[in-house]
């Protein structure tokens, strides 16, 4: 299987991460507990789906063999997927969705500050585009886990088990790796170091204010979406959201 | 000042010259947003420049979000448009960099916004503005101070659903980007 440069592979852990959490929300469409909050889970996987295309398009320019954004979002088997292992878990009740959100946005929005100041321009840019909108996804996604942990016996009881139910993927939000330390080392993205802390920062402010505990730093195991190693529910997800696209190649309509 | 492309406004054409800039600019100002049919490509500040590169008249334009589905819809009307008016082959280019505000409405998108019923941006869109989510928003039917926040996505992921407490009409936000 192919394996890209840092820089490519790391664009694909982005695009791949925007693209997938996307998805999943998309999965609410007409099943959502308000209609406001349909079109704040629609609009927020507009975003990303917008952001992952502009992480494809760079990286499609760089693996430069003909391929582009639709072909690595529809065409890719899923061991060449690099998205996060948290954004391809199952929806669960809202309090999962929710849960899921709030670490994703966190991440995002420290990661997308940080490469804010990229040397590479493109980078640079679209991380500054993103991050605008990312900073309305996290102020949403803060205030639901608020509401829900802080809220009834019900809705903080359903936070408890859906923080359970996903802390354990949130690792990867955490490690350091190699891919990065090369890339900044190389002085295409500054230094990620900061990364951890910052997540742990608003996790545990969020957390205080949702009267909900933080659990310890989740340990790695062997899955990992830096190798493909996924867990069996982004073979689903892909095989409905790729469906029209390999039986139908290039249906246009 | 490079020689323009040849504009075909009849049989024999000419090279495009700088008042042909010009042009290009007051036909933009006729190219509507398909969401907000009130407001132009001009209004909302997302052609970012317009000259001849190489004989070719070029457009850069900006998204206003990474995953507006207008963004195309915008790129095949402002080229439709100029076509229209004799320029042979534009060259309309995506930029991300600067990133688009909502800084760069215009006063005229503005009022147009506001007579339309949508309550245009509050502010400047600096970093606080957009954390602390705290802004009042003027009543775009009524005029009154007295509203609130319904929602943070309204029916585009540009504007947010605010309710006047006065009037009691629902209205869209315009919100700050
Ligand atoms: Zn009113």
């Amino acid at each position: 299987m192919t394996k890209y440069d840092d820089l490519t592979e790391f664009l694909l852990r982005l695009g791949d991460s925007a693209l997938i959490q996307a998805q999943r929300l998309c999965e609410w469409t007409g099943r959502a507990p308000a209609l406001e909050e349909e079109l704040g889970m629609m609009n927020v996987g507009l975003d990303l789906v917008g952001q992952a295309r502009n992480w494809y398009d760079y990286a499609a320019e760089r693996i430069n063999d003909g391929t582009d954004a639709d072909a690595l979002a529809f065409r890719r088997d899923e061991r060449a997927f690099r998205n996060l292992l948290l954004v391809e878990q199952p929806n669960g009740d809202f309090a999962v969705t929710m849960t899921k959100q709030f670490f994703y946005d966190a991440w995002q929005f420290h990661v997308l500050t940080l490469l804010k100041n990229a040397n590479d321009e493109h980078i640079a840019a679209i991380a500054t585009k993103s991050l605008k909108e990312v900073t309305y996804h996290l102020r949403r996604s803060s205030q639901w886990v608020e509401r829900l942990g802080d809220g009834t016996d019900e809705s903080h009881q359903r936070m408890v088990n859906a923080i359970d139910t996903v802390w354990r993927f949130t690792f990867e939000l955490v490690e350091q790796n190699d891919t990065e330390w090369s890339l900044s080392e190389a002085g295409h993205i500054p230094a990620l170091t900061e990364l951890p802390e910052l997540w742990h920062a608003t996790v545990s402010e969020v957390f205080t204010n949702a009267t909900l505990t933080v659990p310890d730093a989740a340990s790695t195991f062997y899955l990992s979406a830096r190798t493909g190693m996924h867990s069996e529910h982004l073979g689903l997800l892909l095989a409905e959201m790729q469906f029209l696209q390999r039986a139908y190649p290039d249906a246009s309509w | 000042m490079q020689a323009g492309e040849l504009i075909v406004t009849d049989q024999l054409g000419r090279p495009g010259d700088k008042t042909d800039i010009q042009r290009a600019y007051s036909v933009l100002e006729d190219v509507m947003d398909p969401e907000v049919p009130v407001v132009s490509v001009m209004d909302l500040g997302i052609v970012r420049d317009v000259g001849w590169t190489d004989g070719h008249l070029y457009v850069v334009v900006t998204p206003t979000y990474s995953g507006c589905p207008a963004t195309e819809y915008i790129e095949t009307s402002i080229r439709e448009a100029l076509q229209e008016a004799g320029f042979a082959h534009p060259h309309i280019t995506q930029s991300l960099d600067p990133a688009w505000t909502t800084d760069w409405i215009t006063d005229q998108g503005r009022n147009r916004l506001k007579a339309y019923g949508i309550a245009p941006p509050v502010g400047s869109s600096n970093k606080r503005t957009l954390l602390s989510g705290i802004t009042q928003v003027e009543c775009p039917n009524c005029g009154s101070d007295d509203t609130e926040q319904l929602s943070e996505f309204g029916s585009t992921a540009c504007k947010s659903l605010y309710r006047c407490k006065s009037c009691l009409e629902p209205f869209d936000y315009f919100k700050c980007i």
